[in-house]
């Protein structure tokens, strides 16, 4: 017990202090690279909860593709960030009210509702003795609650033929492979047999000049 | 303090001391399989060409690579000017480390001792497939941290290539665990004794295990293998004839050699886990008299080499492809081939449960 309270204060003082830094670090770079470490702190903390599928999934999903996504977008952008910080103090009370607002919101809505009294006991809701994490997960994913597990498929499926419909666009005049093409052009189209007399051109339709 | 808690940390003292031992056990024996690996790929390679290949230093050069080792680690490591520093020396030690990370879950064998394996975690293959899957990083972070422009468009080239090949690479997996029913790689391995070879009369051979009845898949695993690792035919992140050498141009002494070891350690896992999931890992091709006898450490080794051989082959005489042919390739053939597959294993099984 004590080496996971040693681990738990370990991840969890990292995953902050890194996700407090992605905020103020200068270079956004630097700012998606701490957030990859909050990410695995946070699986860290997954794997102490003995939800190890989580954290893999945590890694391999957040970490694995969207992150790099993320920092290939960085990378490219050319960000002038004294241009970005020059209007911080003006644009400030904007932020800081919004912000406000969100912030007596949620707190408005704990203490007019509370803590459920199912989400407490759900909290420390141990997974079936005889089942791996894995497999309860899948029970309840693919089993209880299938038909909202596929239509969130659905949404997602939706959300990702708009983009392509967003993105695709064939120019004119740009040259592109087609295997199929290639495959099929046989010695009868791409071939041509030229019976070339003595001294004379396998160009048919020039003269000769002597 | 009290007797207790004496107890309880000796206790950790001792879990600790175990593990780090069997991690040192591992990686040292990893990386002097790997100098002859490494060797051995370069002899693979000029033996196809009709050269004799590293033949000066030891017996058949057998020594090569522990010269090329001594050298890079006395050269001087240049940092250019304009390079982030702290970046660019962490780029080549997160390749490596993530590389070796891996290998904490690969059960290697199994007897009367249990199982060799540091960790076997239940979740074993999504902890390689996430150990893998970070792989790009190094690339991605050394490339940018150079501060160049031909590292730049490595790295670039490398975070697509990646993250395509990882998609079938995934789904190659999943029609392995749709058959095992379990994560662990263990089970993997041991669910392998019955199948098809078993039915035909051949208990517990080599044609029980995955690779007869997912042969289309294992070609696909193979080759998206290939293209996980940037090894050639698809090695356009370094492609020297485009780039100079891709992300590594900028890099000298020990952090290259850490991205080199990180790439072949990385090889090395990708054949262990072909082997793994598709040649039956430990076990024997034939449950007969002589072969069962040898350990089965041996067939995991001999069956990882000849995994790497392949890939030393497929160096030697396949011709680098264009990009647009590797993306067309990872997401237009074999997306499509995996997905289906998918479908056509998990319809199979579901056939076979319920007659």
């Amino acid at each position: 017990m004590a080496l996971t309270a040693i681990f738990f204060y370990l991840f969890a003082v990292l995953a902050l202090a890194s996700a407090a830094t992605v905020i103020v670090a200068k270079n956004p770079v630097h700012a998606v690279l701490f957030l990859i470490l909050t990410f695995f702190n946070a699986a860290g903390l997954f794997i102490l909860l003995n939800a190890e599928f989580l954290a893999m999934l945590l890694i391999i999903v957040y970490v694995g593709a969207v992150a790099v996504l993320f920092l290939f977008v960085v990378m490219m952008l050319d960000v002038d960030f004294a241009e970005l910080r020059a209007g911080f103090i003006k644009n400030a009370p904007v932020g800081l009210l919004v912000g406000g607002v969100v912030l007596a919101e949620l707190v408005a809505l704990l203490a007019a509702r509370g803590i459920g009294p199912v989400a407490s006991t759900l909290v420390a809701q141990p997974i079936p003795q005889d089942l791996s994490n894995t497999e309860a997960l899948g029970r309840i994913l693919y089993t209880k609650y299938i038909y909202f597990f596929q239509g969130a498929g659905l949404v997602l499926l939706v959300a990702m033929i708009g983009a392509i419909v967003l993105t695709l666009r064939h120019k004119e005049g740009v040259k592109r492979q087609s295997i199929a093409d290639q495959v099929a052009r046989g010695p009868a189209t791409a071939v041509k047999m030229v019976k070339v007399a003595s001294g004379g051109s396998a160009i048919p339709d020039s003269k000769s000049d002597h | 303090m009290s007797s207790e808690t004496i107890t309880m940390l000796w206790d950790y003292a001792i879990w600790l001391a175990i593990a780090v031992g069997l991690s040192l056990l591992v990686i040292v024996g990893l990386l002097v399989c790997i100098a002859f690996l490494l060797l051995m790929d370069r002899k693979v390679w000029a033996a196809v060409q009709m050269r004799r290949g590293p033949n000066v230093v030891g017996p058949f050069g057998l020594f090569q690579s522990f010269a090329d080792l001594l050298k890079f680690v006395f050269k001087e490591a240049v940092i250019p000017a304009g390079a982030d520093k702290g970046v660019f020396l962490l780029a080549p030690l997160a390749t490596a480390t993530c590389a070796l990370a891996a290998w904490a879950v690969i059960p290697m064998n199994q007897n009367s001792w249990g199982t060799w394996v540091i960790s076997d975690l239940n979740v074993g293959i999504l902890y390689l497939l996430a150990i893998s899957s970070l792989g790009v990083y190094g690339v991605i972070m050394g490339g940018w941290a150079s501060n160049s422009k031909y590292p730049f468009m490595g790295a670039l080239r490398s975070a697509a290539q990646m993250i395509s090949y990882e998609v079938s690479l995934g789904f190659v997996i999943i029609t392995v665990l749709l058959i095992v029913g379990s994560l662990n790689l263990t089970t993997v391995v041991t669910s392998q004794t019955t199948g098809i070879g078993t039915s035909l009369g051949l208990p517990a051979s080599a044609l029980d295990w995955y690779w007869l009845p997912l042969l289309p898949m294992f070609v696909v695993f193979f080759i998206s293998s290939l293209a996980e690792t940037n090894r050639p035919p698809f090695d356009l992140v370094e492609a020297e004839s485009e780039l100079v050498a891709g992300f590594m141009v900028e890099y000298s002494s020990t952090p290259y050699l850490l991205f080199m070891l990180g790439e072949y350690v990385a090889i090395t896992t990708m054949c262990a886990l072909a082997t793994i999931l598709f040649l039956g890992g430990w076990l024997p091709p034939l449950d007969i008299w002589p072969l069962n006898m040898v350990p089965g450490i041996f067939w995991f080794a001999a069956k990882v080499v000849f995994m790497f051989f392949m890939f030393a082959m497929a160096k030697a005489m396949v011709p680098r492809y264009r990009y647009d042919q590797l993306m067309r390739l990872g997401w237009k053939v074999f997306l499509p081939l995996s997905l289906a597959m998918v479908v056509v294993v998990a319809g199979v099984l579901q056939f076979l449960r319920s007659a």
